[in-house]
């Protein structure tokens, strides 16, 4: 059973068409990167999986995105609900002018939890999940702005994984980070592998080798390959995905 | 010859745009001091006309009174000496006016010439007296003494609970109930106009599809461009009647009338100001509170509000400060009397309604004259306050988004 199921996904802003047929299947627990040059549609695929998309006026998908077997499109899903079980990583750190406690605690607030103590426990381990607790406890209480951009990111990340979805989107996580702290996204990624499905967008070629099981390509709207990324970096059965890879273009 | 004209030219500009930020300066400078100057002369003046004597017998041993005490005496509140710390005998009053009650026609003389010894002798007569008349007719051989009159204090002015400027024989020059008032019904303004403003603000910048904002912020707009007297005079007609039949009310002209009137005028800045803050928030912010499975209303007030909180004080206060310095419609609808309000259904009377008021029938250079430059410095305290308030949030506002 598969956990992301994309069938003949159309998607459209306005007239133009942004997405063009995709079928993609995702399985439980991968980690699955999209990959093309700007503008190829791969952040507006990602963001079909929880329904940001709706946020933009005037846009038109067919097609059926299903997630454990059942359409997020079909009328009568609760969004709220669906974005409860889809959590999303966004391309520049982007907490909340809160504390660092009331960041995390922000999505179990939102979802009706009042228990002080359950609030607590998950708070913590949240941040020590995504390995951020030595470095903030003693400042649960302060700005999230006083973090450097990388903790403001796995604290972004924890704010995700609070409220326990099983799906996890990252659009661009590392884009706005140094290499350290890139290093440690990444090494948490794999990490989470292990209890989430992942769908994360990169422009890093390198970053998708290391961290994805597999590795869709996209180009102008289409998918052009989806198989492991060992196949997709290794021996690409499209042309132009090799070019890409290679550097050609892009 | 041509890289001459050339540096000429830009000297030129250059000397043009410093003279005219010169004279902009200037003349705010110029202002302010001129509205000082004015105002504070006010505090070097006796509240008693100029040319204008009051006079007791000799036998008074009272050297000075207050302006209250003077009129209290001639409003026959204060009836005998003992009670400003005098003899135990009634106070008799006297004008000039009331001279024939005293002597007859002959004595005083067809154009008054002799009145100056009519009023000695009574003055000398009288022990109670107390005299008021035109200094031309003071004797030269006077036998009662001139009162001295105390100049205007700060304490009078600010604490004074009454406003009769033109009072004879000594003017009540009392701001408190003007100040009051014009907090009073701004304060009612505020507090109509900032939950309706912030209401359409964010249904503008949050709920409202592309095409209905597009409407109605041009109509907002339009409501900030309607000229005062019209507000003035919708609110004469439409709502000064209603609150009077709704309230049954004597008269409808009262503070609440004012606040409502001010309060739509405000409505625009409250609303274009505290919109354009919750657009500025990034839309990130939203998204993140969206992608955690939180409705559209928890992001407008767990996000989007606490973000724009300094945008939106700062459109609020701004809104007060478009209040406070109304004048035309305010000066049409709240009925203009200078009491202390005690409801919001009593007519209340502004500062700046009683400068457009007032400054028309008070005489250049004179005591009512500068005590309305003086209201007028006060109302321009008070704004400078606001602009600073405004000034303050906002650099703070910066200050937050790293």
């Amino acid at each position: 059973m598969y956990k992301i199921e994309s069938k003949n996904v159309d998607f459209f802003y306005g007239a133009s068409q942004a997405l063009k047929n995709i079928n993609i299947a995702i399985k439980p627990n991968t980690v699955t990167a999209l990959i093309g040059p700007s503008g190829c549609g791969k952040s507006t695929y990602l963001r079909l999986f929880n329904r940001m998309n709706d946020l933009i006026d005037n846009t038109k998908i067919a097609g059926q995105v299903l997630i454990d077997g059942e359409d997020i499109y079909a009328k009568g899903v609760n969004v709220d609900s669906l974005r409860k079980k889809v959590g999303m990583v966004f391309q520049k750190p982007n907490p909340f002018p809160k504390t660092i406690f009331e960041n995390v605690a922000y999505g179990l607030r939102v979802n009706g939890i009042t228990d002080k103590k359950l609030i607590e426990e998950r708070v913590e381990t949240t941040i020590k999940q995504v390995v951020l607790w030595d470095e903030v406890k003693d400042k649960l209480k302060k700005s999230a702005f006083e973090l450097s951009g990388g903790q403001q990111q796995r604290l972004c990340i924890a704010r995700a994984l609070a409220i326990q979805p099983s799906v996890v989107l990252m659009d661009e996580p590392t884009s706005a980070l140094d290499p350290i702290s890139t290093a440690k996204v990444e090494e948490l990624i794999y990490e989470l592998k292990t209890k989430y499905t992942i769908v994360i967008v990169t422009h890093n070629m390198q970053q998708a080798g290391r961290v994805s099981d597999t590795t869709a390509f996209f180009y102008m709207g289409e998918l052009i390959e989806h198989d492991t990324t060992k196949t997709i970096f290794t021996n690409p059965k499209i042309e132009r995905t090799q070019n890409y890879i290679t550097g050609r273009f892009g | 010859m041509k890289t001459f004209y050339k540096k000429f030219s830009e000297k030129f500009i250059e000397g043009l745009l410093m003279l005219s930020g010169t004279i902009t300066s200037l003349t705010v400078v110029l202002i302010v001091f001129f509205l000082f100057k004015e105002g504070l002369g006010v505090f070097d003046k006796k509240p008693v006309e100029e040319g204008y004597v009051i006079a007791l017998s000799k036998s008074n041993p009272l050297k000075t009174l207050s302006s209250e005490q003077i009129k209290n005496i001639y409003d026959q509140k204060i009836t005998h000496w003992s009670e400003i710390g005098g003899k135990p005998d009634s106070i008799i009053l006297f004008r000039a006016e009331d001279i024939s009650n005293f002597y007859s026609d002959e004595e005083i003389g067809e154009n008054f010439e002799g009145l100056s010894t009519c009023i000695n002798r009574l003055v000398d007569s009288l022990p109670d007296i107390i005299a008021f008349f035109p200094k031309k007719y003071l004797a030269k051989d006077f036998k009662g003494h001139e009162l001295t009159v105390d100049k205007v204090s700060l304490k009078e002015f600010f604490g004074g609970k009454e406003w009769f400027p033109t009072a004879q024989p000594s003017a009540q020059l009392g701001v408190l109930p003007l100040i009051l008032g014009t907090l009073w019904v701004s304060f009612g303004a505020i507090l109509l106009a900032l939950p309706l403003g912030l209401a359409a603000a964010i249904f503008m910048s949050e709920i409202a599809k592309d095409n209905v904002r597009r409407i109605m912020k041009p109509l907002i707009e339009l409501l900030a461009g309607i000229p005062s007297v019209v507000y003035g005079f919708f609110g004469l007609v439409i709502i000064v009647p209603l609150i009077q039949k709704t309230f049954n009310l004597p008269v409808g002209e009262t503070g609440l009338a004012g606040s409502i009137i001010l309060g739509i005028m405000a409505l625009p800045t409250i609303i274009t100001i505290s919109e354009d803050a919750m657009r500025n928030t990034p839309r990130a912010m939203k998204e993140a509170s969206l992608a955690l499975g939180a409705s559209k209303w928890q992001t407008i007030y767990k996000v989007v509000i606490p973000y724009s909180i300094s945008g939106i004080s700062a459109g609020a206060i701004l809104g007060i400060g478009r209040a406070i310095g109304e004048t035309m419609a305010v000066l049409m609808v709240t009925g203009n009397a200078a009491v202390i309000p005690h409801s919001i259904l009593e007519p209340v009377r502004t500062i700046p309604a009683t400068i457009a008021a007032e400054l028309g029938e008070a005489p250049n250079g004179g005591l009512h004259y500068q005590a309305l430059f003086a209201l007028g410095c006060i109302l321009f305290l008070i704004t400078l306050f606001i602009n600073l308030a405004v000034e303050f949030i906002s650099n703070r506002k910066q200050h937050n988004k790293h």
